[in-house]
């Protein structure tokens, strides 16, 4: 049979005889290959291959230390295959094989590394002081991070941002509570569909409530690119924001982007809206409670905001949107008996954007009654989770704070966020039943009713499922709205003696376009 | 026209989403159940919670974008290189002051970093009383002790002038010393021939049985080795990685590698010197440790190549001098990083105990920092007796180094890890981060001199001298500040 005969030798590499008769039958049994011997260069192995064939004449000296692989091929390129197996097998595993023993977990970034090497993102949630050396590893190293730590300090959020602008790579946060790449859910994320919709944001659970409302009117999202709090402020000038909208503008699977934040600084605010003219796919700027300077379009409110943009991507008017209507119990329907003196909101938030939002849509509805009336608290706020768990997570705080207010007699309404997604508390709706029942049970008792208004930030997809935490809410008389906005609204209107006619107001097909007249349309 | 099919063309991670996950174990969860991988780090504050010493540890990360990451980067790349293609090889003994260089008449070279006779430990001393009566600069122990303490003695480390010694490490200029040289650089490496084991000058004995064999060393075993390596040079790569496949790790177990040394040299030794061979063998043969100051001149040959590369943060060096443990470090350097050095835990002779210990002592982790000994000691189970344990935590040891280097080598495999390369190139950066230790096989010497070796044991380096190390890395790199 007419075949070829090739060699390699590895100069001072010494193997167990053993060993390499197991290499040598792995490779004898490729595809191509008759014989392959590999031995250590002594002349007694020479000889060996020789006889077998396998030491050409011009065959190069060796020594008694170097190691030689020769292998009989049916052709060029199987005989080239052989020896880059061979090759392979004689620089063994790149890590020890895993024993019997318990494999030696990570502890470092490094570490990590070791078992991952192509691995492209660094979720660091690491406490605050030692955040910025994580956030640093990893982008020195080409990934993109996603920091949830607080408390880093703002020149060290400024120096790895430019770190990251100048190597391509995101740095969301620090303190980004969500993002969504590529359909996975990040950090405090819902299971929202995939579409074409991308959202920029500094707010976590303003991207949390736009994206989910987004799912809720049947479109889905892109990306979901958290960017830290500050990110919008006038040190950090809104570095990431940039850096994402540019990838945004520039990805295909992208048709509409909306960009959400507090209102940032003017001159942040300027450079972010020169940055939305140019960009050549349609945004929708939701700056919190900003009317917008008149160049693109501004949403105020987050449910605005997901309005405006399933509008956008639908090139359809914002009137022939409905965020739908929940289930609402009977109880709902009935006015309540307000006591004299039952005047105050109370409203008790775990989203720090969402309590913010309701705040903004109590102030336009009830105008300058908002002052004295409306207390809404954030109970996410370091203020309130020194040394305990975030309330989203941990519902203790917030029910002490339920109870509380069903014993205040001037309290009328407590308002809800009830925010759903991964890393949230795994049943939050049942988790606030019983202070909820406790709350209307004494403030009954003493001959007055309260009302409990909520929204649920979350998706049908979402681990604790939509409408089950939805269903257990009205199932103890909970007035339920489809987004936050609708229940800062509704928590108006009962205020303002509207609150019977919510029924017919529930339904979002054929109201006014939300936002511009909130304060009349529930008012009136 | 509603757009509600579902759209998948947008991507930031071309490859699907590939996570380490830095702390919060619950937030793998969304990444796995969505399709991605995730690998969870149980984080520790690194640098052991030192912020200010974990930042400059990250501004020293690789990166090739940043002018220090990829000068590290490049540098520890080579260094890597340069260990792995290592290629010692014995070529002879000659008398140290021949061919040691720097190497005066008045020169007494020692183990560890520098120290002088006032700091010395009892062995330490002992052996420099030894070498000044060898030498004849003494002619009782006393003398000797007065000669030393006006310093008529200039000392120095081994490691200062490319030597290594176990022990004690005196090096005197009479004394016959290995040759070894890096067939792949170049450069030469000396070690002293190893005496056995008990009241020997590298444990501070100096009576007149040491000083007679010492003696017997200069006129025959040195010039008797010599003569037989010169005709017939011993190849100490092959030969380590043959007994690493024998159950030694090349440090505190040598019964394999000094067979096979004898196996090597034989031949040559009959040849060349036929009279004195079989006095040569039966020394040999009687000295399970004989192939230990070989298998350290090969790591000191090796690693001495890998030195002075700017930027490198791999250990080129760790040695102790029974009062120290000192490092060195490619990227910085002639400094020594130096830590209070410790006493081994180990197993001791009958009628000894830690009391008796002196701390930690000798060259001979220049092994380890080679990546054999300690870090092979998968390869070694035996050894692990010493300190009490199990096979399994022989491997254990081994695993854990992986942690702190940065290479596998290609030359010494451990059969049973799936043949990996053992951990080498030890980097500053892994252990100051890690907060994991170099580990070391050693023996241990009693605290009064002249008494010789009371156990053998397993030690570990002292974390401050890799963070000192570091943070001169770091100001020589200029990064100091951006921390």
């Amino acid at each position: 049979m007419a075949g070829i005969v090739r060699q390699r030798v590895f100069k001072n590499t010494y193997r167990d005889s053993v060993e390499l008769m197991r290499i040598a039958t792995e490779v004898e049994h490729l595809p191509g290959i008759t014989r392959a011997g590999i031995v250590m260069g002594t002349e007694a192995n020479r000889e060996v291959l020789a006889q077998a064939g396998l030491l050409p004449a011009e065959a190069a000296a060796t020594r008694a230390s170097d190691l030689i692989v020769a292998v009989a091929a049916e052709s060029e390129e199987a005989g080239t295959a052989a020896l880059e197996r061979a090759a392979a097998a004689l620089s063994g595993p790149a890590r020890p094989d895993r024993g019997a023993e318990a494999a030696v977990p990570a502890t470092t970034l490094h570490d990590a590394l070791a078992e991952m090497p192509d691995a492209n993102l660094a979720l660091v949630s690491t406490p605050g002081t030692y955040a910025t050396a994580e956030a640093l590893k990893a982008l020195k190293r080409g990934l993109h991070v996603f920091l949830f730590s607080d408390n880093v300090p703002v020149a060290d959020e400024v120096a790895l941002k430019d770190l990251a602008e100048r190597k391509g790579l995101l740095l969301m946060g620090p303190d980004c509570g969500t993002a969504i790449l590529d359909g996975v859910p990040l950090g405090f994320a819902n299971v929202v569909r995939r579409g074409q919709i991308g959202l920029v944001g500094a707010s976590g659970t303003g991207l949390q409530q736009v994206s989910c409302l987004i799912d809720r009117l049947g479109e889905g999202v892109s990306q979901v690119i958290g960017v830290g709090g500050r990110d919008l402020d006038e040190r950090v000038a809104g570095r990431m924001t940039l850096a994402a909208l540019r990838r945004l503008a520039a990805d295909g699977g992208t048709a509409v982007i909306v960009v959400i934040s507090k209102p940032p600084a003017p001159a942040v605010a300027e450079r972010v809206m020169a940055a939305v003219r140019e960009c050549p796919k349609p945004v929708v700027v939701n700056f919190l409670g900003w009317a917008g300077d008149g160049t693109a379009a501004s949403a105020s409110t987050f449910e605005d905001a997901a309005l405006d943009a399933v509008a956008r991507l639908r090139g359809v008017g914002r009137d022939t949107l409905a965020l739908g209507t929940p289930e609402r119990h009977e109880q709902s329907c009935v006015k309540p008996r307000l006591a004299p003196g039952q005047a105050e909101i109370r409203g008790l938030y775990c989203g720090g954007s969402l309590a913010g939002e309701a705040k903004l849509v109590l102030r336009r509805a009830l105008g300058d009654r908002s002052a004295e009336r409306v207390t809404v608290i954030d109970l996410g706020d370091d203020e309130y989770t020194v040394g305990r768990p975030h309330p989203m997570i941990d519902p203790r705080l917030r029910n002490q704070w339920i109870v509380d207010a069903g014993r205040d007699p001037k309290v009328a309404v407590i308002l809800l966020d009830v925010v759903l997604g991964y890393n949230a508390h795994p049943d939050p709706a049942a988790a606030l039943v019983p202070a909820i029942d406790h709350a209307r049970r004494e403030a009954r008792t003493a001959g007055r009713d309260l009302v409990v208004v909520a929204s649920v930030c979350g998706t049908p997809g979402d681990p604790q499922n939509l409408q089950r935490q939805q269903a257990t809410l009205t199932g103890c008389g909970v007035w339920l709205a489809p987004s936050n906005a609708e229940a800062a609204r509704l928590t108006a209107s009962v205020l303002t003696g509207a609150a019977g006619v919510m029924p017919e107001h529930s339904s979002g097909a054929s109201r006014p376009s939300p936002g511009d007249h909130a304060g009349n349309r529930h008012g009136v | 026209m509603a757009s509600n099919h579902v759209h998948h063309g947008s991507t930031i991670l071309t490859d699907g989403i590939r996570a380490v996950n830095i702390g919060l174990a619950g937030f793998a969860d969304p990444i796995r159940a969505h399709g991605g991988a995730c690998t969870q780090v149980q984080w520790q504050p690194p640098a052991e919670g030192d912020r200010a010493v974990g930042l400059r540890l990250a501004y020293l990360e690789d990166d090739p974008d940043d002018r220090a990451g990829a000068l590290v980067g490049r540098a520890n790349a080579e260094a890597v290189r340069r260990i792995s293609e290592g290629h010692p090889v014995a070529v002879d003994v000659r008398t140290a002051a021949d061919v040691i260089p720097g190497m005066t008449s008045r020169t007494l070279l020692h183990a560890g970093p520098p120290i002088l006779w006032e700091r010395m430990c009892g062995p330490m001393r002992g052996a420099v009383i030894g070498a000044a009566l060898l030498e004849g600069w003494a002619a009782t122990p006393e003398e000797a002790g007065a000669l030393a303490g006006r310093g008529a003695i200039d000392f120095a480390p081994c490691h200062e002038h490319a030597t290594v010694g176990p022990m004690a490490g005196i090096v005197s200029p009479s004394m016959p010393v290995i040759v070894v040289e890096n067939q792949a650089s170049g450069n030469r490496a000396f070690s002293n021939l190893n005496e056995g084991i008990g009241k020997m000058l590298r444990y501070g004995a100096y009576d007149e049985t040491v000083l007679e064999r010492l003696r017997w060393f200069a006129t025959t075993l040195g010039p008797v080795l010599g003569r037989a390596l010169r005709s017939a040079p011993v190849d100490l790569r092959d030969l380590t990685a043959r007994a690493l496949q024998m159950g030694d790790e090349c440090h505190n177990r040598n019964v394999a590698g000094t067979s096979l040394f004898i196996r090597a040299i034989a031949p040559a030794l009959v040849r060349t010197a036929p009279a004195d061979a079989a006095a040569v063998l039966e020394f040999m043969r009687g000295n399970d440790h004989f192939y230990l100051n070989f298998s350290m001149a090969a790591c000191k040959a090796t690693l001495d190549a890998a030195h002075g590369l700017e930027g490198s943060s791999v250990v080129t060096a760790m040695a102790r001098n029974g009062v120290e443990f000192g490092i060195r470090v490619s990227g910085t350097g002639d400094a020594w990083f130096v830590a209070p050095a410790s006493v081994p835990d180990g197993l001791y002779f009958p009628g000894y105990g830690a009391q008796d210990a002196n701390p930690d002592i000798g060259d001979s982790a220049i092994t380890e920092t080679c990546g054999i000994g300690g870090f092979a000691m998968a390869a070694a189970p035996a050894i692990v007796r010493f300190i009490g344990g199990t096979p399994v935590d022989a491997v254990a040891f081994t695993r854990s180094m992986y942690r702190i280097t940065l290479g596998r080598s290609p030359a010494y495999v451990v059969p049973s890890l799936g043949f990996v390369g053992t951990p080498t190139a030890i980097d500053v950066r892994r252990v100051v981060e890690s907060s994991v230790v170099p580990v070391i096989d050693t023996g241990i010497a009693h605290r009064a001199p002249g008494i010789g070796q009371i156990g053998a044991g397993i030690t570990s380096a002292p974390r401050g001298c890799f963070a000192a190390a570091l943070h001169a890395l770091g100001r020589r790199l200029g990064v100091e500040a951006a921390a």
